[in-house]
């Protein structure tokens, strides 16, 4: 069995997340994800106290790691300065890394994330840019927002925008010579290897469920079985 | 109570000579508000604020959604330095309250893992062949205007005041958790006393409300937004604040960071689509305003170019109250002055 309790220790997140939790459960109670979800911020930190490998292997499993919001509310009010939500970001990483977190709905969800911001990213320099927001993936944003997109240009020139234009000002294009290096800055530091880490997971859980994962969204079934979580 | 505490936290601001981080979000939502930051700075205050071309994502999103690595987030921030590094400003003013927050959670893990500086330092001179120094302040953008905020008053043309009853304005301000939850040395009036909003809408002659979910988070949450089978964390996390805001009759809410105010214009509309609920009294919707925007059109500046009309829940009724003229036949006029379609109007909230 690996030893996921080393591997975690050598996140400086988890060495910095979790000085001897004393179990209060303010993280808890101050918690958004806490309220919403069937999740406990304190008892994440109760079984990494254990350094029990087997416990730490299912929690990479399950959904348990994936409610977080990272609002970092827990940081703020934790007595003994412990971060829940570095801890959670650690896990999140070793259950990518590892391929485990195909396991969980929740963590299958990383996917669709990846698809999405993960390919703006290194394609555009943006997370999100108004170009690149799909509105059939977000229905909420209403009819001021098909509107805006339907006049993208002539609306966002009113407001001194420079849209996907080189040079400077908001929703410019951002040059290739930028995006070489942003590239370059992915491949050495191991961005580019956690995506394909993702990439690759998914595609054989796809296979496992019998599920098409073209790598294009709209033909993706795999997509839209974890963006929508249908089970 | 209030006046004894929030003094302590009280932080350093660059006065002039700004590198500006633009926010993936801000410029997409809001990218009028960036556009008047700008302006703002250079006219109405005469300070000097470089808008670099070369910029781009602090990944932040990215990373606090769990697909981009700590190292590879450390290293796209260090080639932001290496930008600012490249001109004669040290002063990094940043658009989004994510990217101000994670930019601080970098530089403390720096300081506490030197090495780690070391090997960001490493990686990038390996794959750009730069280096970088660090900053010698780091603010959001809304603390500029805070720092500012008399010089502004002095300027504007309105005030936060109602016209028509000489009252002042009921604001509810939300700062966002990146803000100052994580460090709330960083942040003015720190996690408790928020005062970087509040400050500026008591100076501008509006009333702060102190309500009881004020420093919940609106419920972004990353991941829980960004997919949708989890977007009920987001929704329902602004629907407790709105409900909480709701008795005391805010006539608009202000918010620091640009996804925040996003979600709690559009968290309106979907609640009022999905179970007809509004949380003011004409089923119209709490206005929310970005600080540039509310700068702005205090300022007297034309709300059709501030972007005003890209918000969901309408604007009109918060100028109406303040005695701001605007021409509604513009509203949906673009840069060719060609006449645009109308957005259709939702169901349940008057448009
Ligand atoms: S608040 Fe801190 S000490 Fe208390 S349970 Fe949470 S992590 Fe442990
Ligand atoms: S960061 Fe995560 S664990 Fe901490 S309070 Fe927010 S949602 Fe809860």
């Amino acid at each position: 069995m690996i030893d996921y309790y080393s591997l975690l220790r050598r996140d400086i997140r988890f060495v910095e997340g979790l000085n001897a939790c004393m179990n209060c459960g303010v993280c808890t109670a101050i918690c958004p994800a806490a309220e919403f979800y069937n999740y406990d911020p304190r008892s994440i930190c109760n079984i990494l106290m254990t350094k029990d490998n087997e416990k730490i292997e299912h929690l990479l499993k399950t959904d348990s790691i994936w409610y977080c919001g990272q609002c970092l509310s827990c940081k703020t009010r934790c007595p003994r300065g412990n971060v829940p939500a570095l801890l959670i970001s650690a896990l999140r990483h070793l259950s990518q890394v590892t391929g485990l977190f195909t396991n969980s709905e929740k963590g299958r969800q990383q996917y669709a994330i990846f698809k999405t911001i993960g390919e703006n990213i290194i394609n555009t320099g943006y997370c999100i840019h108004l170009a690149l927001i799909n509105l059939k993936l977000h229905p909420e944003q209403g009819p001021v927002m098909v509107w805006y997109k339907e006049n993208a240009e002539d609306v966002t020139d009113l407001l001194g925008a420079n849209y996907n234009k080189l040079g400077e000002g908001a929703l410019r294009k951002i040059s290739q010579d930028n995006l070489d290096e942003l590239k370059k800055i992915f491949n050495i530091t191991g961005g580019t290897d956690l995506y394909n880490s993702i990439n690759k997971y998914s595609k054989t859980k796809a296979k496992e469920l019998n599920i098409n994962c073209e790598d294009t969204i709209e033909n993706s079934a795999y997509f839209f079985h974890v963006f929508l979580s249908k089970e | 109570m209030e006046k004894g505490y929030w003094k302590d936290y009280q932080k350093a601001i660059a006065t002039d000579n700004y590198f500006y981080e633009r926010s993936c979000i801000r410029q997409t939502f809001f990218p009028g508000s960036e556009n008047a930051f700008i302006k703002i700075i250079r006219e109405e205050l005469g300070l000097k604020i470089i808008d670099d071309k070369n910029l781009h994502t602090c990944s932040g999103i990215g990373y606090y959604s769990g697909i981009v690595p700590l190292e590879t987030t450390m290293t796209v921030i260090a080639r932001l330095f290496s930008l600012m590094s490249e001109t004669s400003s040290r002063n990094f003013v940043s658009s989004c309250v994510t990217s101000f927050g994670l930019i601080n959670e970098v530089l403390d893990m720096w300081e506490h893992f030197p090495e780690k500086l070391e090997s960001t330092r490493y990686y990038l001179k390996e794959a750009t062949g730069r280096s970088f120094e660090l900053p010698h302040n780091v603010a959001h953008s809304s603390d500029i205007i805070y720092l500012h905020r008399k010089a502004l008053k002095k300027k504007m043309i309105y005030s936060l005041v109602n016209k028509k009853t000489g009252e002042p304005l009921r604001v509810v301000e939300h700062i966002g958790c990146h803000y100052a939850k994580i460090f709330p040395q960083h942040g003015v009036g720190g996690a408790e006393f928020p005062q970087v909003l509040a400050g500026i809408i008591k100076e501008w002659g509006g009333q702060v409300i102190d309500y009881p979910e004020r420093r919940h988070c609106c419920g972004f949450g990353f991941r829980q937004y960004l997919i949708m089978a989890n977007r009920g964390y987001s929704i329902a996390n602004s629907k407790k604040k709105f409900e909480s805001m709701k008795p005391y009759k805010p006539d608009f809410i202000i918010s620091n960071c640009p996804g925040c105010s996003m979600f709690m214009d559009r968290w309106q509309y979907t609640i009022a689509e999905m179970e007809g609920v509004t949380y003011d009294d004409e089923q119209k919707g709490i206005p929310v305003l970005t600080y540039e925007e509310l700068t702005g059109i205090l300022l007297g500046y034309n709300p059709w170019e501030l972007g005003l009309q890209l918000h969901q829940i309408q604007c009109e009724p918060l100028l109406d109250k303040i005695g701001i003229p605007y021409i509604i036949d513009k509203k949906y006029i673009g840069k060719s002055g060609k006449k645009l379609n109308h957005p259709l109007k939702p169901k349940n909230i008057i448009a």
